[in-house]
């Protein structure tokens, strides 16, 4: 296997470029193969270390491995000392920051060390000449090859695998078939109703107030000022059945703006009440919370993918992946002036998907 | 075998550890025959190069993920009950949320360690990731993927791919508030799969996002099938290194038939093996220093609230990039029908984008109709096509990177995020381009320079004024040694196709004699000895 050499070339290794190969030497393609190419020089003569030669540095660095080996010692038995000296006290993040810092570092000295120890070993003490392995061609040798294949023509003749076809094709029928069982068994991942009509609705209703997220306290129109932005659940979310999937659906964003700023399009205009307009705060492209209201632009904004919604133009998408304008909640007031639903939303809210008009 | 011979000859008197060493041997051997593995493997050589850590480094951070990852599932509950945090972090005291939330918020603030386990895991991750990415670009660039290696090439492309996987749903499972808007977008981005996407989000998250039962069941996928798949894909890749065994740079005494280089025992298991603790090191450091993922100052997850600026690990970047530079209204309706072509395009482009670099060797091996076994690893620069290509592609994946984070290059830089993503969209087209050109142009003048170096030496320094009053400067030859280093690579000529014996020629020959002429067209042939022997005449 590996044959040490110092610096002398080998003949029978040294620039030989002809592949191995039995009797067919595999194509070199559209390589080219020159006669006169340079030949390889060999090897260059070893350099030895100062190590080789000066018996006292040799000394030097085995004192050297050793003592980084007993740093790492230290490391080690430091990080115990480390985790009983420096607890945790319940409340105080100082103390987790200190406990976190020292016991790595800790730690780390006691990995580091032993890994700088054993590769300066390796470089400075071990024996530096390069040695040399040869290499032989992947592919087993013509009589092994010869017997692989005798293996297989003896199994396919012993066990009539070719011979007899509806054997063989019924078997590969019922290894195809056989994980059916499998996926089948994965469709109750899920309930089973269909999501189709679930994605179509939310919490919203006629008459359902809109109330502050997440302190669920109903508003009333007069608290939303010109200019502000309210986050917005419908009331008695927290009591549904599933309030986190209902959240994700029926979230708003609430906002006031001069009704002369409102372009109302027609079948919409008593959908906001005096220029407070309420729109669904999940984004239509993948469903991320638009959650940053540009007060000056009325520009909504989806911080994941940068979608903007002009608020003026009914939330159309003025920039963006999006498609779709966020869809709008019609709204009204209460007996009490609390904001209130005049209905669910009249098209399904986030992000697209293929039943979505269907 | 001729390294011991200087070694004094064994002693009669046997110590201690040589007698113990020697009835382990023994009791070993008689039960399990390692003696025939140890004489096989025991003393390969590797060759040494500092871009072939790149694999180890992937290696050994695998190993610091699997022994932290292990310490944390002792604390970690993968569950999605509600419970009411009581815990030592303050600010969240009282919140409800989830049990995997409150569980990771124990596991930082009333383990000892444990936020440094927790950490050590995260940079672990970050680190194997871009390690594995770093090594694929050494392969792919010094053209280590050839035959026989194309099928490990594959492997280690499924362990890439692999990786990505484990950190997502790694990333998903604390359940806070920015890895819950992860999941939102992978709901989104599933939903957007046309006729069966709807259905897909549904039975992934065991009913209406965000459910009850993701984590639990990203949990099971983490721990134990795509490590298991991890793990055998390991042992694959490490099986087939050895039985390759390692390519090396052409260098003196080197050639294709031979592996010089250092045996495994002892001095590669010293450096490896020294290495895995300088690396476990390293992180271990990093993970006292340097915070990573505080769930804390996220809070618990709620479909309603975000954060600017928020922004994915920075290995699914691209995925995420590729979203955002989706041009607008990209959204159909066919009979009824919603089309989301803004997350079809992405979900194309990135598996096209990942196909090409897994069939990379398969098509170069194809255009060249090389079939020889190549150990010896390319300079960049003597494939200038292939090194081309590579920069396109490094350019097309470092674009939709950036994507991901055009809102804070535009806050960082105080540009408008539209500019941003305007300019992405160009540079994304034209970026490639530009880098493939740019590249190719480089690595040719990189070629002339060497093919100059060999032929006419290198510039000493050294003035000399000539009898005619000419100053000259001298030029020294390169030893051959040094020389060896800049003439000893592969050539290839473009394919010219002939017609076969019905006077055609088929489809299949002339694109890849087009593509051979693409590759092999603008090439520098490296220097001959009957060049070496003119030049010196001329002197």
């Amino acid at each position: 296997m590996a044959n040490d050499h110092d610096g002398t070339p080998d003949s029978s290794i040294v620039g030989t470029t002809v592949e191995k190969y039995g009797n067919n030497p595999p194509p070199a393609g559209t390589a080219v193969v020159a006669s006169d190419r340079i030949q390889n020089p060999g090897f260059e003569p070893y350099r030895p270390r100062v190590a080789d030669l000066d018996p006292a540095v040799e000394k030097a660095q085995e004192r050297r491995v050793s003592a980084l080996f007993f740093v790492s010692i230290i490391g080690s038995v430091m990080a115990v000392a480390v985790y009983i000296a420096f607890p945790i006290v319940p409340g105080d993040m100082g103390s987790v920051r200190l406990n976190n810092l020292l016991l790595g570092i800790s730690i780390a000295l006691g990995l580091l060390a032993v890994g700088v120890g054993a590769v300066h070993w390796s470089k400075a003490l071990m024996d530096g000449h390069d040695m040399v392995e040869q290499r032989h061609g992947t592919r087993g040798t013509d009589a092994t090859r010869a017997k692989a294949v005798e293996v297989f023509t003896l199994g396919n003749k012993e066990s009539g695998f070719g011979r007899r076809t509806l054997i063989r094709n019924t078997l590969i029928g019922a290894l195809v078939v056989s994980p059916v069982p499998a996926i089948a068994l994965f469709r109750d991942l899920a309930p089973s109703e269909d999501p189709v009509p679930l994605l179509k609705h939310t919490l919203w209703a006629k008459g359902v107030r809109l109330t502050r997220d997440p302190s669920g306290t109903p508003i009333k129109a007069s608290e939303v000022t010109l200019g502000s932005a309210f986050h917005v659940i419908p009331e008695g979310l927290e009591e549904s059945e599933h309030p986190l999937e209902e959240k994700a659906k029926a979230a708003v964003l609430v906002m006031r703006l001069k009704p002369a700023d409102l372009n109302v399009s027609a079948g919409r205009e008593d959908w906001n009440y005096e220029g407070i307009i309420a729109y669904s705060k999940i984004c239509t492209h993948v469903g991320c919370p638009v959650a940053l209201y540009e007060k000056q632009t009325h520009h909504l904004l989806c911080p994941c993918h940068q979608s903007q919604f002009d608020i003026t133009q009914e939330a159309a998408v003025i920039f963006g992946p999006a498609k779709r304008p966020l869809p709008q909640l019609p709204i009204s007031v209460d007996a009490e002036g609390y904001l209130v639903a005049r209905s669910d939303f009249t098209e399904p809210v986030g992000p697209s998907f293929w039943e979505r008009k269907l | 075998m001729t390294t011991t011979e200087d070694r004094p000859a064994v002693t009669a008197q046997k110590s201690r550890g040589a007698r113990f060493t020697g009835w382990a041997g023994n009791y070993l051997d008689e039960r399990t025959s390692i003696s025939g593995l140890t004489k096989e493997v025991g003393r390969k050589i590797f060759p040494d190069h500092w871009s072939f850590m790149l694999g180890e480094v992937a290696l050994y951070s695998f190993i610091v993920i699997l022994l932290s990852g292990t310490f944390l599932t002792f604390f970690f509950q993968a569950s999605m009950v509600e419970v009411v945090y009581q815990g030592s972090y303050v600010p969240l005291k009282g919140i409800e949320m989830s049990a995997a939330m409150a569980s990771t918020l124990d596991l930082s603030f009333d383990i000892r360690g444990g936020l440094l386990m927790r950490q050590v895991h995260h940079w672990a991750a970050l680190l194997f990731v871009a390690s594995i990415g770093l090594h694929m670009l050494r392969i792919y660039f010094t053209g280590a993927y050839r035959k026989p290696r194309e099928i490990n090439w594959l492997i280690g492309f499924v362990l890439f791919i692999l990786a990505m996987a484990e950190g997502f749903t790694g990333y998903s499972l604390p359940d806070d508030l920015l890895s819950g808007n992860g999941l939102r977008i992978i709901d989104g981005m599933v939903k957007g799969i046309p006729v069966i996407g709807t259905w897909i989000s549904y039975l992934l998250f065991g009913g209406e996002f965000p459910g009850t039962d993701i984590v639990g069941r990203l949990y099971v996928l983490h721990i134990l099938i795509l490590p298991a798949i991890l793990v055998a894909a390991i042992g694959v890749h490490m099986l087939l290194l050895i039985i390759n065994k390692h390519t090396q740079f052409a260098g003196p005494g080197r050639t294709n038939d031979n592996v010089v280089g250092v045996p495994i025992m002892p001095v590669f298991a010293a450096k490896a093996g020294g290495f895995f603790f300088i690396i476990f090191g390293v992180i271990m450091l990093i993970a006292s220093l340097f915070q990573i993922n505080p769930v804390w100052t996220y809070g618990p997850y709620d479909p309603s609230p975000v954060s600017a600026g928020t922004q994915p690990d920075w290995y699914i970047g691209f995925a995420d990039g590729a979203l955002r530079l989706m041009p607008p209204g990209l959204e159909l309706e066919i009979f009824g029908a919603t089309l989301s072509l803004n997350i079809m395009i992405p979900l194309l482009i990135l598996p096209i984008f990942l196909a090409l670099v897994a069939f990379y060797p398969f098509i170069e091996a194809w255009i060249t109709g090389d079939k020889r076994e190549h150990h010896i690893a390319d300079r960049p620069r003597n494939a200038p096509t292939r090194t081309a290509i590579g920069a396109a592609g490094v350019t097309f994946y470092a674009v939709l990177w950036a994507a991901a984070s055009s809102d804070l290059l535009a806050t960082h830089f105080r540009l408008s995020i539209e500019g941003v993503i305007h300019s992405c969209q160009v540079l994304l087209i034209i970026g490639p381009i530009i880098a493939y050109f740019v590249t190719k142009r480089i690595c040719l003048g990189l070629q002339k320079k060497d093919r100059e170096i060999a032929l006419h030496g290198f510039e000493s320094g050294r003035i000399v004024r000539l009898p005619g009053g000419e100053y000259i400067e001298v030029h020294e030859q390169l030893d051959e040694y040094e020389r060896w280093k800049l003439v000893s690579f592969e050539e290839y000529q473009p394919l010219t196709v002939l017609p076969d014996a019905q006077g055609r020629i088929s489809l299949n020959q002339r694109v890849r004699s087009a593509a051979s002429n693409w590759f092999f067209e603008d090439r520098i042939s490296p220097v001959t000895s009957k060049q070496i022997e003119s030049s010196r005449d001329d002197h």
